[in-house]
């Protein structure tokens, strides 16, 4: 899972260091985009879940996919009430080697698939996704598919910010890697001298 | 002698430290017809004895599927046991709702049991008067829970419970080892054993029981009677090969007099004899 560290302040981008990803539980990664005090208060009532999953202690645990589901009934649960959780989610996991991604939206559409986004990933990153994903991917290969999209969203999105970390679940458990910038390139010709074409004062 | 003055009401304990209307209520437990349960590591078996009041009359059910991959069977008050398995019943389906998964038995016995340590706690409320033989599935394997009346509960590998259920115990305990391992037709037909073993001595027919299966693979389900009578007949008939039983309606009965151990033919001639196998 990648997500950059961007957490703006309505138009302005003001918080730069904003982990957006965070495991829960031994088996699962929680990624949210939206609003951040919404997201920590999902992460509270996670937080509650796997705490007393853990308490019964009898060898069964919440997997990805029964959080998944617990999610989507409380977001859907609150957006019927008019007073929704203002997050796009996507859900991670590897539990007993089988592994899930699923997603959440702040109404409550869920679904799993192979790959999945929010916000303007949906419309720029999921193309690309949906060209090169394949089932055998590598993880440095899979790394280099999700830097491509975010070097797309980075250029094109304007709440993107170039600081971005990377998550890794695999049956192991959880590692999120330390974040680091993208390179961009930005000696287009269009942008030397940009005041060129320009007639006028307007 | 003081067992009256101290059993008025469940929320009085007597001098010895025993709470007398708990007790009474596993009493009702004992006086219910029999129910046995017995599990391997991939299956459950439960089966009970259904008594019909009179021949006229259907016989109460006795087991009830919670969820595909629970089931429980009661001894004691019916009624009250058909309330528990509603309450289980709604546990599995919230469960199922919110989590997409099915709720672990071992959990679900627990909530039972803290619902039955309740009644033993308030003036106002009385203890419920069954037990209930749990079977069902989980991330570990297949399990057997019995859940007492007091709010106590136990996982066994074979029990028994109701009526001559000590029976069918002694039976169980000296096979109970060989069931970890068994095949599910195996796991059947010592059910069925077993509870012959409580009808002392009637012959065992399936309109007089009713078997349920769970396991890997497997969502819980009441046998059918058809099902039940075949199984019951091919173990008969195994029996009838080793020593004669005195079961006149096996017709597949062979030469029952030709036995080469004279000592178990003449012991089977004067009636049903456990089988010892």
């Amino acid at each position: 899972m990648a997500a950059d560290m961007g957490g703006s302040y309505g138009s302005t981008l003001r918080y730069k260091s904003v982990e957006r990803m965070k495991p829960f539980g031994k088996h699962s990664l929680l990624g949210a985009s939206g609003e951040i005090s919404d997201f920590q208060e999902i992460l509270h009532y996670l937080d509650e879940l796997i705490l007393y999953d853990n308490m019964w202690d009898d060898g069964n645990s919440l997997g990805p996919k029964e959080v998944h589901n617990y999610l989507t009934r409380v977001m859907y649960n609150r957006r019927n009430k008019f007073n929704p959780l203002w997050n796009s989610l996507v859900l991670g996991g590897v539990k007993n080697g089988n592994k899930y991604l699923g997603t959440v939206s702040m109404i409550g559409v869920n679904f799993e698939d192979n790959h999945v986004a929010t916000g303007f990933g949906n419309h720029l990153a999921r193309p690309i996704l949906r060209q090169e994903w394949h089932e055998n991917l590598s993880f440095e290969d899979g790394v280099k598919l999700l830097e491509k999209c975010m070097h797309v969203l980075l250029y094109r999105d304007r709440s993107a910010v170039n600081k971005l970390q990377i998550a890794k679940i695999t049956k192991e458990g959880v590692t999120i890697h330390q974040p680091y910038s993208l390179k961009t390139y930005w000696e287009v010709s269009a942008f030397e001298n940009p005041a060129q074409g320009a007639i006028g004062s307007w | 002698m003081f067992r009256n003055q101290y059993d008025t009401d469940v929320t009085t304990w007597s001098p010895a430290g025993r709470l007398f209307q708990v007790e009474y209520a596993m009493e009702a437990v004992k006086q219910g017809s029999a129910a046995i349960g017995l599990r391997s590591k991939t299956h459950v078996v439960l089966g009970c004895v259904n008594k019909a009041n009179s021949e006229l009359s259907s016989h109460q059910k006795k087991i009830f599927k919670v969820d595909d991959h629970i089931g429980v069977a009661i001894a004691g008050l019916t009624a009250d046991g058909r309330v528990l398995s509603r309450y289980m019943r709604n546990e599995c389906i919230n469960y199922s709702f919110t989590y997409d998964s099915p709720l672990p038995v071992g959990r679900l016995v627990v909530q039972l049991a803290d619902k039955a340590q309740v009644c033993t706690q308030r003036s106002w409320k009385r203890p419920y008067g069954v037990g209930l033989l749990v079977a069902g599935l989980d991330e570990s394997g297949a399990h057997l829970y019995y859940n007492c009346p007091s709010g106590n509960y136990f996982e066994y590998q074979a029990f028994a419970i109701g009526s001559r259920s000590q029976a069918a115990k002694t039976y169980l305990e000296r096979r109970f080892e060989s069931f970890r391992d068994t095949t599910r037709d195996d796991l059947v037909k010592d059910a069925l054993m077993a509870i012959r073993e409580t009808l002392q001595g009637e012959t065992l027919k399936s309109s007089v029981c009713t078997v349920a299966v769970v396991g890997v693979g497997e969502p819980f389900h009441v046998l059918d009677q058809g099902t039940v009578q075949q199984m019951i007949d091919a173990f008969e008939i195994v029996a009838e090969q080793e020593g004669p039983a005195a079961e006149p309606d096996v017709d597949s009965g062979q030469e029952a007099s030709a036995e080469p151990e004279p000592e178990q033919g003449a012991a089977a001639g004067e009636g049903v004899a456990p089988m010892d196998i």
